[in-house]
């Protein structure tokens, strides 16, 4: 399988309360093996998946916000935010944990995974994806 | 063109599990093909065998079933959602222990990676769910 695709994922839904957003995050880690250049996209409640100090002590749920921190060492690297979700949810980029990735062209130079980019740039990504799956 | 089609949503509940098939359907006619078709989270639920709606209501089981047959269509369950959710085929019930199967013969238990397989290998990726 040697084609390349451009593979974006849509997150668009809150971590907990549906199933959604952690199983949207096992098809990227099984997808990682296959190559593809990937992507992540968080727009609308979405956001929430990433954001800072999530603790699901009192829901009797497993908090899986640490396995964002591991998309780096998956080599998925490009995950774009929406800036309007975020200026719609009173958020900024500092309610966000810090996501990053090791730079092998760059003697593993430490670099951010999160670009905090606009609608009219996110529409315009997602024209240009092969493949866009949506949860 | 080559489709592959994802399903997100159970049965009855939603009706993206009607829309997958009746897509799926008009595609095969138009002289499309699908790849493959993939359910995935609660679209697992379109799997069983033991399903039972009242005569007069579709049979969205055996549509597919019969769709498969016909078209020779690769339903493939994905084996992670299943578990969660108490589907169980043959290999399923004996490595995990159960007592009991549910999912129709024409459906088959594989991983995420035959979704993205699906993915990379057709010309459009169609994903219905809520």
């Amino acid at each position: 399988m040697s084609v390349t695709k451009k593979f974006m994922y849509l997150n668009r839904r809150p971590p907990y309360g549906t199933i959604y957003a952690w199983e949207s995050l096992e098809v990227v880690l099984i997808g990682a093996a296959f190559e593809q250049d990937v992507s992540l996209a968080f727009l609308d409640d979405g956001v929430y998946q990433i954001i800072k100090g999530q603790d699901t002590s009192g829901i009797d749920m497993k908090n899986f916000s640490p396995t964002y921190s591991a998309l780096g060492d998956y080599e998925v690297t490009k995950l774009y935010v929406e800036r309007e979700s975020l200026e719609e949810r009173g958020l900024t980029v500092d309610d966000l944990m810090p996501l990053t990735w090791e730079d092998e062209a760059e003697d593993w130079a430490e670099k951010d995974s999160i670009q905090l980019i606009s609608r009219a740039e996110l529409a315009k990504l997602m024209d240009e994806q092969d493949v866009l799956f949506s949860f | 063109m080559k489709f592959a089609i994802q399903i997100n949503e159970g049965p009855y509940q939603h009706q993206a599990a009607d829309s997958a098939y009746l897509f799926t359907k008009a595609a095969l006619e138009k002289g499309h093909e699908i790849f493959r078709v993939f359910f995935y989270h609660d679209g697992v639920g379109n799997s069983t065998r033991l399903t039972t709606p009242p005569q007069d209501d579709r049979h969205i089981v055996n549509r597919w079933a019969a769709l498969a047959e016909q078209y020779n269509l690769d339903l493939v369950v994905c084996v992670a959602a299943a578990q969660r959710r108490g589907m169980v085929d043959d290999g399923e019930a004996e490595r995990n222990r159960k007592d009991a199967t549910n999912i129709h013969p024409k459906f088959r238990i594989s991983g995420l990676g035959q979704l993205i397989e699906a993915a990379v290998q057709s010309d459009r990726l169609m994903v219905f769910g809520d």
